[in-house]
């Protein structure tokens, strides 16, 4: 019996040796349209790079989120690449989790990247994370329920006139609802659209010196007219709804507005699932009274944890992933209108995608506009956009986004909402050591 | 007239019954109906129940993407790998327990009970910890070892209460005629608590093949078990409702359907001892 260990033993010992010879790099990455359709190009790496295997694990966006933060921060090296936003990529380069992306190869021109996007990805003028397609947020309309109800959409409205048109296209007989808006809890959720949409009204999370400012005149201005907004004009139960939900309402006929991710362009113009493809108009997020339209911008990175063993070959699929080349290898394969769009600023100067995506304008316009460095006109102490760059965000955000949401459904008052909202954030950075 | 007030009361149980179980297995249902509908389709209003257009769409991108055996595979070998080892360890402690009780016994049983009553995030860290150190990251072993740890209490709990309905007598006697407490154990105890094991042992399986924190949390390419494949289906941005149900309903098929070819042996089990 013991004979028989030692020789399984030793047979299994033979067999990892062998395999070592080939590295198998492991990728954890969410469950998004472009990360899947990167899983089936697989092919194309491996065929350039025969000594490299890949093993993915997809996850839902939360999952990962907390699979791959336990791992990075205890250094379990389980991954060598992973998916992460541009919200981690800042704070989790300043904890030295990250390596620098310095090996990326001759091919990949760091200069064709979007300069926010770039900016968003890098700390100290190193580029921590590699960025595999952007968005940022704009407004999307049924042109022809615009055209019936006699208002137009300019290409940069304000809020009272996406307001005006929003009340003229709802026809609740018809169950057609003039806008439709996130409002379900969440700091990516509801928060991202709020957080937007403060900035556009002037308003910030905190001053110079951390202090929470829910008790001033912007932040109430902006939630009383997203809640005044959504009850006369907005679908019934909009505090439930997120990103798919309100998707779901806009592709079939049910929404007049939805102000959401750009991202969200590619898959209402998709004529297989969407029953309004040929109907939609675009514009950039509203201005509420101050010149700065929400500086939304988000980015799905493709980053190297410090803790991997297989850092150049980590580094050689993060190139392939995001280089030029696989714009192309995409487009050759799939057609241009499934390029992942929103980070090099040579797609948006290619006319064949320009032909195949009629809102690559005003995403590139969206996206120029964004400035994560000052994301608000009045000075503040943090970076970011629809979300602060601070660790306590996650938590913040969402019991603030908790609040709004039952705003929204009627349980408790605008004014309410902003005070639980102030006394818990203010709670939250004094014990998180920001407020003296 | 007696007569018919029991047809009429046996009638309403009966349908209240069926109303439950329908109501029960409705989820279920939904979730093998909306496998077959196109994304569109799963998500609208009003809900189409049975007439749409059937397709299988959904299981070929299924099929296409991941590597459902092998989910499959590790799924089996948790699950039953955790329960056969929380049973060799149960078994002579249940043992222990229901035939030499002392005055603590049922401060241990609730002291066991007690460690199913922490949040299992309390205890990541520390065990990712160890686990990185041990190098258990994404392994079956380690897992197993997980799951059986977890699921000790329930089982020992499980047996120790079926044990309890064995006269002892029976054992004595054993000890009597010069068994020894393995042989007893083995020959005279286990035979006769085959039920209550098995339920035990169905019931666990169960419960380590939806486990959804530690199987995600400790694995990643090579020990995922299909409660990881079920997490991969589910997307931020862009509809997925329909892809999801397919990955589902292939999930849960496998134990629906040994729970089907065994749903003697666990009503068995579970009602042991109720009815002297």
């Amino acid at each position: 019996m013991f004979k028989r260990t030692l020789l399984l033993g030793a047979v299994s010992v033979a067999a990892m040796v062998s395999f070592a010879h080939a590295e198998t790099l492991t990728i954890a990455t969410v469950n998004n349209g472009d990360m899947v359709r990167m899983q089936k190009l697989t092919e194309d790496f491996t065929k350039k790079n025969p000594d490299i295997q890949l093993e993915w694990v997809t996850l839902e966006e939360n999952i990962l989120r907390q699979r791959v933060t336990t791992d990075i921060a205890t250094k379990g090296g389980q991954y060598d690449v992973m998916t992460i936003g541009t919200y981690e990529v800042p704070i989790w380069a300043k904890q030295g989790w990250l390596l620098p992306l310095d090996g990326l190869g001759a091919d990949y021109d760091k200069a064709d990247l979007l300069p926010s996007i770039s900016d968003a990805v890098s700390v100290d003028g190193k580029l921590y994370a590699s960025p595999f397609y952007g968005e940022s947020a704009m407004v999307m309309y049924r042109k022809d329920l615009a055209e019936k109800a006699g208002v137009t959409i300019p290409e940069k409205p304000t809020w009272d006139q996406i307001a005006d048109a929003a009340k003229k296209m709802t026809d609740k007989s018809t169950e057609t609802y003039g806008i439709c808006l996130r409002g379900k809890a969440g700091w990516g959720e509801n928060m991202a659209l709020l957080t937007a949409t403060a900035n556009s009204f002037g308003a910030r999370w905190f001053d110079e010196k951390w202090t929470p400012q829910f008790d001033q005149p912007e932040w109430k201005k902006a939630l009383t007219f997203y809640v005044d907004l959504m009850k006369e004009a907005g679908p019934a139960g909009a505090s439930s709804n997120g990103f798919n939900e309100n998707l779901a309402l806009f592709q079939t006929g049910k929404c007049g507005i939805w102000i959401d991710a750009t991202v969200a362009a590619s898959f209402v113009t998709n004529p297989k699932e969407s029953k309004v493809a040929d109907k939609v108009g675009y514009a950039l997020f509203p201005t509420g009274g101050v010149e700065n339209h929400g500086n939304w911008l988000w980015a799905w990175n493709l980053g190297i944890p410090a803790g991997t063993k297989k850092a150049e070959a980590a580094q050689k699929f993060v190139s392939w992933a995001t280089d030029k080349a696989y714009t192309e290898l995409v487009a050759s394969k799939e057609g241009w209108a499934n390029v992942p769009p929103g980070t090099r600023t040579s797609l948006y100067a290619n006319p064949e995608y320009q032909k195949a995506a009629p809102f690559a304008k005003i995403t590139l316009e969206a996206m120029t506009a964004a400035n994560t460095s000052k994301p608000t006109v009045k000075p503040v102490p943090y970076t970011g956009g629809q979300f602060v760059a601070i660790p306590e965000f996650q938590g913040l955000g969402t019991a603030v986004g908790q609040q709004f949401s039952a705003a929204l459904a009627g349980s408790v008052t605008v004014d309410q909402a902003l005070q639980s909202a102030q006394a818990l954030t203010t709670r939250e950075m004094t014990k998180g050591g920001y407020i003296k | 007239m007696a007569r018919s007030v029991t047809t009429q009361r046996k009638l309403i149980f009966t349908i209240i019954g069926w109303s439950i179980g329908f109501l029960i297995f409705f989820p279920i249902l939904w979730t093998f109906l909306t496998s077959f509908k196109t994304e569109g389709t799963a998500v609208a209003t009003p809900p189409q129940f049975l007439f749409f257009d059937w397709t299988l769409e959904n299981y070929h991108e299924v099929q296409s993407r991941s590597d459902y055996g092998k989910h499959v595979m590790n799924s089996i070998v948790i699950s039953v790998g955790s329960t056969l080892l929380g049973l060799v360890l149960a078994i002579p402690a249940a043992w222990a327990m229901a035939f030499s009780p002392t005055k603590h016994t049922k401060d241990i049983l609730m002291w066991m009970l007690s460690t199913k009553m922490m949040p299992s995030v309390g205890v990541l860290v520390p065990l990712y910890l160890i686990f990185r150190d041990w190098g258990l990251l994404d392994s079956r072993l380690g897992l197993v070892a997980v799951l059986t740890m977890i699921n000790l209490p329930i089982i020992v709990w499980m047996l120790y209460t079926y044990f309890k309905e064995i006269p002892g007598e029976i054992l004595e006697a054993a000890r009597m005629d010069g068994a020894s407490l393995m042989k007893e154990i083995i020959y005279v105890l286990t035979p006769m608590a085959i039920p209550g094991i098995a339920s035990t042992m169905l019931l666990n399986i169960i419960l380590a093949w939806n486990e959804a924190f530690w199987t995600l949390n400790l694995t990643a390419a090579n020990a995922a078990p299909l409660t990881a494949f079920i997490a991969s289906y589910s997307s931020p941005e862009g509809l997925f409702w329909a892809k999801l149900s397919a990955a589902s309903t292939m999930a849960i098929a496998p134990i629906l359907i040994m729970g089907w070819f065994s749903q003697k042996q666990l009503v068995r089990g579970l009602t042991f001892g109720a009815v002297k």
